[in-house]
């Protein structure tokens, strides 16, 4: 996984509460047996005019003037500020790895779905939460500056404004770890091997009806 | 858990407990996986991972596999197998499946196994889902298991991996809520409406952070197929895992059971189970309360679960929202929905109907519906009624029982099992504009085809309003049905 340490980048709008993972990748991309390649259709039915196809030329569809992702002023984006619940709805990993192959780094909103936000730190993004009054500002300064940047910094859990004005985030630790030093969690775990094996041979012992059912 | 007093715990606190393989100091844990559930959309990646590590899956016989996103549910096309899939990626996303099944010693319930099915109905109806057990999948309906009393979540792609290649998850505990529906559902008032009604109530992010028990006389009467309806919209709540305690009902359900235990082991593992319930005065941080018989039939209207009323109702108007976010999501809403503010619910037209998915498809699911579709036709209008039974065991069940024939003569298409126009990853989808009545789980934009305007209702609801073109209270049809000393 890549490593997250600091990110200074523009910052764009998902300006609508309860974002899904449909309307983030919606399913007819979900086919794909890769991890990436999924950026051309991040937000695929808002971003363009006509139904996106896997395996399409997707520069050549008709795109909406009207999504703010679609703006000059927004491309090159790196930092998605975003409503309340985002990333509800389904487990798909395929909604980070499409906001990941698009370029975004981190995603602040005042709260997201749980298992959406679990699946960011697998891949090197990062989910920030702020109080939604402090969103609200956020949004407004975009809106009002062009080219309005946004600076993370994980070490010390802060958001920094083009102005300085910081804003404090909470991270788990171990996740912070993870990020901070792009650490594949498998390899964590397996050092706790032998702690899973004595688990597992008294949980065989308790309740073997749950081993060896299926073969 | 110094107080002898907080020893009390609820079933999510015992569950975790009982899968705690060790607390680390930076606040996670890792929790032991019993059982891990795997489908052709969310498992290629993990697969890819496992072989790019050089890694092999920590325990097969922990893991059972089935294709049901992809898979046709026309019976001409899938009698082909997988070569006689017709779109491309999704015969490749089957054939990986099925590959990668081989390559590392999986069990898997193929395309055309007596065995397949939806991975959330097939997994409690074989007994790979027990109560007690951690149950993951990479699919976020896999709160469904959690009926059985059980932990059962979805997972994400890397997880998938990461459990495969380690049998554990890393973890925060969850916090605990208990929604309690007490008293007796009103005739033609179906688990779905219950689930329905609960969204509607703490809306999509009201679980989020929460593990759900759903408790209360309401709940303790209901079959097992209605607790796993209610279950698997724990996450259209926004909690990653609901369940339901043990009691006499789980108990019949699984005994039995292909991979129940059975004999001694089967009276070890009752004893086992009797104390998965929450210990009387245990500690809920939320407690939801509804009253069953305040429960109406549900009707989605808008492009989230929580926007749902009682098919009595009217769509709602922004202008009687204060909140200015949910504001715009109403107007939005309405707008891509094509209906206005104060719209009878009633007076909503229907194109198509789906009764399926894993919400809705299993046996009591398609009973449901068959009775009320029963001696009727689909109204001309409606272009087609879908009926995709959740398992080939569903299927074989309801053909048993002559509801295929109820549904064939009612003008419904019997189709093969899979997730279907649920998510429209196969054939089976919504055109622009179309509005459904759908048994499935989740109606936002898009998700049953591009434009397609879904509503969320239960499975006698989708009938009747098969039948009657438009929106219709199934209890009024019940009530003309027996006056009128019609089919029963």
């Amino acid at each position: 996984m890549k490593a997250f340490t600091k990110h200074k980048g523009v910052a764009a709008p998902m300006d609508r509460a309860n974002v899904d993972t449909d309307l983030i990748i919606p399913k007819q991309f979900l086919k794909s047996i890769k991890r990436s390649g999924f950026g051309p259709n991040l937000f695929d039915e808002l971003r363009y005019l006509d139904e996106g196809q896997p395996g399409q030329d997707h520069s050549k569809r008709p795109v909406n003037p009207d999504f703010p992702l679609n703006h000059p002023r927004y491309q090159g984006a790196s930092v998605l500020l975003a409503r309340k619940n985002f990333g509800c709805g389904s487990s798909r990993e395929h909604a980070p790895w499409a906001l990941d192959d698009h370029g975004f780094r981190a995603i602040i909103a005042p709260s997201f779905a749980d298992i959406f936000f679990n699946n960011c730190f697998k891949n090197g993004l990062l989910p920030i939460v702020l109080e939604e009054e402090i969103v609200e500002q956020l949004f407004q300064e975009m809106y009002a500056d062009e080219g309005y940047e946004l600076e993370i910094d994980l070490e010390a859990q802060v958001v920094i404004k083009p102005n300085g004005e910081t804003h404090g985030f909470e991270v788990d630790e171990f996740r912070k770890h993870c990020l901070l030093n792009g650490l594949d969690d498998i390899g964590l775990t397996l050092e706790d091997a032998d702690d899973i094996r004595a688990y597992e041979a008294k949980r065989r012992e308790q309740a073997p009806w749950l081993f060896d059912a299926v073969k | 858990m110094g107080h002898p007093e907080n020893k009390k715990q609820t079933l999510y606190d015992k569950l975790w407990e009982d899968h705690l393989v060790k607390s680390r100091d930076d606040g996670t844990a890792l929790i032991y996986i019993d059982r891990h559930l795997i489908h052709e959309v969310t498992s290629p990646q993990a697969f890819e991972g496992l072989r790019l590590a050089g890694r092999k899956p920590w325990r097969t016989d922990s893991v059972v596999a089935t294709p049901d996103h992809n898979v046709p549910s026309d019976a001409a096309e899938r009698a082909g197998g997988i070569a006689g899939i017709q779109d491309e990626v999704s015969r490749i996303q089957v054939q990986t499946l099925d590959e990668n099944c081989k390559d590392f010693g999986i069990v898997e319930f193929g395309i055309n196994d007596p065995g397949q099915g939806i991975v959330h109905v097939i997994g409690p109806e074989t007994g790979a889902t027990l109560p007690g057990m951690t149950v993951v999948c990479g699919d976020s309906h896999t709160s469904t298991h959690g009926a059985l009393g059980a932990l059962a979540h979805g997972i994400g792609t890397s997880e998938v991996e990461h459990v495969m290649a380690t049998q554990c998850l890393i973890q925060k505990k969850m916090k605990n809520m208990l929604v309690r529906v007490d008293g007796e559902l009103g005739p033609g008032v179906t688990a779905k409406d219950v689930v329905l009604a609960i969204i509607g109530k703490i809306g999509t992010a009201g679980g989020t952070g929460y593990a759900i028990e759903f408790g209360g006389s309401a709940i303790r009467s209901m079959s097992m197929e209605g607790r796993m309806t209610i279950c698997n919209m724990a996450i259209e709540a926004g909690a990653r895992a609901g369940m339901v305690a043990v009691d006499d009902i789980t108990l019949e359900y699984v005994k039995g059971k292909p991979y129940a235990p059975k004999g001694e082991q089967w009276d070890k593992a009752v004893e086992n189970w009797s104390r998965l319930h929450s210990d009387d005065g245990a500690h809920f941080d939320e407690i939801v309360e509804l009253k069953a018989e305040e429960i109406e039939p549900q009707v989605s209207w808008g492009t989230s679960p929580e926007m749902v009323v009682p098919v009595s109702a009217v769509v709602p108007s922004p202008a009687d929202e204060s909140d200015a976010t949910k504001k715009a999501g109403i107007e939005r809403a309405l707008e891509y929905m094509g209906l206005t503010a104060g719209q009878k619910i009633t007076d909503i037209n229907l194109d198509r109907v789906f009764i399926g998915s894993c919400t809705n498809s299993r046996i009591e699911d398609l009973r449901a519906a068959a009775a009320v579709a029963k001696g009727h036709k689909k109204a001309d209008s409606v272009k087609q009624v879908l009926v995709v039974p959740g398992s080939q065991s569903v299927k074989a069940q309801a053909e048993k029982e002559g509801l295929d024939k109820v549904f064939i003569e009612a003008g419904f298409e019997w189709r093969e099992p899979s997730c279907s126009m649920c998510l429209a990853m196969n054939a089976d989808k919504l055109g622009a504009g179309e509005h459904c009545a759908s048994t499935s789980n989740r109606n936002f934009e898009g998700r049953q085809g591009y434009g397609g305007r879904t509503h969320l209702v239960s499975p006698s609801m989708a009938a009747a309003a098969a039948i009657a073109g438009h929106f219709v209270d199934v209890r009024e049809m019940q009530k003309r049905t027996a006056v009128s000393g019609g089919e029963k």
